[in-house]
């Protein structure tokens, strides 16, 4: 069984919702990853989304964008990502790792490479924004083979026909954007959110992680109540745009706002 | 080649060009790409829908645009004569109109009510501001920082045409991140935004009705040339930064064996130097902006910064189209520097009277040498995109005046 859906099945025995963290790797610097992504763990991470910085990021706000130039501004490249992934699991053997990003870094390196050196790193799943199940068709046996899990994104726009086929080509789970608009925007309804989550769980038969908008506690808490994950990304970057100057203060102030999120999550 | 294709049968359902093309955006677009592609397969060959849109071209953009013989100019080089299509008169000053009418027209049907435009040299986001004006929508245009600098006429024309323009300060602050704000802008406002793309790249199906829309341009320029010259040119020759002027020439041509093509690519400080913006003569294939094609990219597969002195061509990537009519060997893809470029435009200036867009000059750089390996007995047809009215702070700046 993948790790993704082990931890899906051990979340929901205890009924727990999982919380699902994002943060760029290599922002502000390669070294603060692998620390940050134990801490983040510690804090009560179920599972991590791990970005793969990329110059044009089309899908993201200002937040994202600006982690992104951070981490390329480091240096960081698909191959350092991976090293990162390999390094957390010599610690950690538990906890699912997702890679998000876009596709042109995995274009470049070649899908059948990377496909093999992320299992090898010890990826679970990949996530990539402008990869449409209509696209993945000649990637997914590659995916596939390496057990990893392809996740798809589900947005308000999709209709019941795009659910089903998304639902039949993603495994791991459902990503739902919970909003219309790039990372980091607006605020959500959580009564929307709720009604939408209900159809694609009619539609679809994987565990569905609901992002966009969440900001905080209180938004988290509403989300886990609907969802059977939670994302959380443009809050937890900012906390690492305030604290680029010093690094050293980035796990502490990230893991406030995740443990702030989980004890919410948690109580029933 | 072995096999010719059958030009008119691409792109596929799906929007592929060979392995180029596709589409490749976030989920939250994927439903407007396809009510899109619905109503344009629906409406391209309505004929009410053809007559609307001939009509505007003829009466509100002054079509057909001349073929004109450059007699002098041909003389003085001394080899093939050439012709250029006269896009730079078309309402607008640019073939981008051609495009920004169909697509309105398009919105119209649609009912959406606001329309967004990325811009480069501007061109396109007046063209777009343009139509908006004079249907009665609302008109945001996003255009890199660096742009609005180059190009501050166009954004003064854009505003009095009642545009916003929103100047775009991330990445390298041209027209890539323009197209990247506008993708963030339509994935936000989905519902009732019509993004109006301004060339034939992006996700499917704007490669395709972009093209459909430009192919005007080699359609009269074909039966011109037939009229004019009393034959098919042996060659044409367009400028390719995305590629829409180019593409809308050579298309109608594709399927004539006899007419050698040249797409000319901005070499900037000159291709050996990485600082230009010629992905088909010196990048890879890549995926960005929604669609497979040549890129300018590193070895991390991340876009790199182009430089061109055109605005319009300074951009990394290219409409898939012309990446496969690379591939299979159809078009030849060239390349002409900010110097040639410049060294063109003065020419044709000083020699026919008429001034070029920077876009454009770069056709014209490459035509003077490609004439000069002809016979007088040939002819080329080159396609003059555009005026070069909008350029002229930018020479002048060259040449150390300030206004």
């Amino acid at each position: 069984m993948s790790r993704i859906k082990g931890c899906f099945e051990r979340l929901a025995g205890q009924q727990r919702k999982a919380l699902i963290p994002f943060v760029t790797a290599g922002d502000p610097q390669k070294s603060v990853t692998v620390p940050l992504m134990h801490a983040m763990v510690e804090a009560g991470a179920d599972i991590i989304e791990l970005g793969v910085p990329f110059s044009d990021p089309m899908a993201d706000g200002p937040v994202i964008q600006l982690a992104c130039e951070r981490s390329l501004a480091a240096g960081t490249s698909l191959h350092d990502v991976l090293d990162m992934v390999r390094e957390f699991r010599q610690q950690d053997n538990q906890t699912p790792v997702v890679l998000m990003g876009y596709l042109n870094p995995v274009e470049v390196m070649g899908y059948p490479a990377f496909a093999k050196a992320a299992q090898d790193a010890g990826v679970d799943g990949v996530l990539l924004v402008d990869l449409p199940p209509e696209e993945a068709v000649e990637v997914k046996p590659l995916f596939d083979q390496q057990q990893l899990d392809m996740i798809f994104l589900v947005a308000p726009t999709t209709t019941d026909a795009r659910i089903k086929l998304i639902g039949e080509a993603a495994s791991g789970y459902l990503y739902y954007v919970s909003l219309k608009g790039v990372t980091g925007a607006a605020t959500l309804n959580v009564e929307e959110v709720a009604g939408r989550v209900e159809t694609i769980r009619n539609l679809a038969k994987l565990p569905i992680g609901v992002g966009f908008g969440i900001k905080d506690a209180d938004s988290a808490q509403a989300i886990s109540r609907v969802a059977d994950g939670v994302v959380v990304g443009s809050a937890l970057v900012n906390q690492v745009a305030a604290n680029q100057a010093t690094p050293d203060a980035i796990n502490g102030a990230v893991s406030e706002v995740l443990a702030a999120m989980r004890n919410a999550m948690d109580q029933h | 080649m072995s096999e010719r294709p059958d030009f008119s049968a691409f792109p596929d359902a799906k929007g592929h060009f060979g392995q180029f093309g596709g589409r490749f955006v976030s989920e939250t677009l994927m439903a407007a790409l396809d009510e899109l592609s619905a109503m344009y397969q629906r409406l391209k060959d309505d004929p009410q829908f053809r007559a609307d849109f001939d009509y505007d071209l003829a009466h509100y953009v002054g079509r057909p645009s001349p073929l004109y013989l450059a007699e002098r100019w041909s003389r003085q080089i001394g080899g093939a004569k050439i012709w250029l299509k006269r896009e730079d008169l078309n309402h607008t000053g640019a073939h981008k109109v051609n495009n920004t009418i169909g697509q309105a027209l398009l919105a119209k049907h649609m009912g959406k009510p606001r329309v967004i435009a990325e811009t480069g040299a501007g061109q396109h986001g007046v063209a777009s501001a343009t139509v908006a004006a004079r249907l009665g929508l609302k008109c945001q245009v996003y255009m890199g920082e660096e742009d609005v600098k180059r190009q501050r006429l166009n954004v003064y024309r854009m505003k009095l045409l009642g545009a916003e323009v929103i100047p775009v300060t991330s990445g390298s602050k041209t027209l890539k991140d323009a197209m990247n704000e506008a993708m963030r802008d339509w994935v936000t406002n989905v519902d009732d935004t019509f993004y109006i793309i301004g060339t034939v790249a992006g996700p499917h199906p704007y490669p395709q009705l972009v093209r459909d829309f430009q192919c005007i341009i080699g359609r009269e320029a074909r039966e011109q040339s037939l009229k004019q010259a009393g034959q098919l040119p042996d060659a044409l020759v367009a400028c390719v930064g995305g590629g829409s002027n180019a593409i809308g020439l050579f298309h109608p041509f594709l399927n004539d064996e006899s007419v050698a093509m040249y797409g000319v690519e901005a070499a900037g400080d000159g291709l050996d130097t990485g600082r230009h913006a010629a992905p088909l003569s010196a990048g890879r294939p890549g995926v960005l902006h929604g669609n497979r094609t040549y890129l300018m990219e590193d070895d991390n597969g991340q876009i790199i910064e182009t430089h061109s002195v055109s605005a319009g061509l300074d951009y990394p990537g290219v409409g898939p189209e012309h990446s496969w009519l690379k591939d299979i060997g159809r078009v030849n893809y060239v390349a002409a520097d900010d110097q040639e470029a410049l060294a063109a435009f003065r020419e044709l200036t000083q020699v026919e009277g008429i001034m070029p867009a920077l876009e454009s000059a770069h056709a014209l750089a490459y035509t003077r040498k490609l004439a000069a390996s002809m016979h007088p007995d040939q002819n080329i047809v080159v396609n003059l995109s555009g005026r070069g009215d909008k350029d002229i702070l930018t020479v002048a700046a060259i040449d150390g005046i300030e206004f």
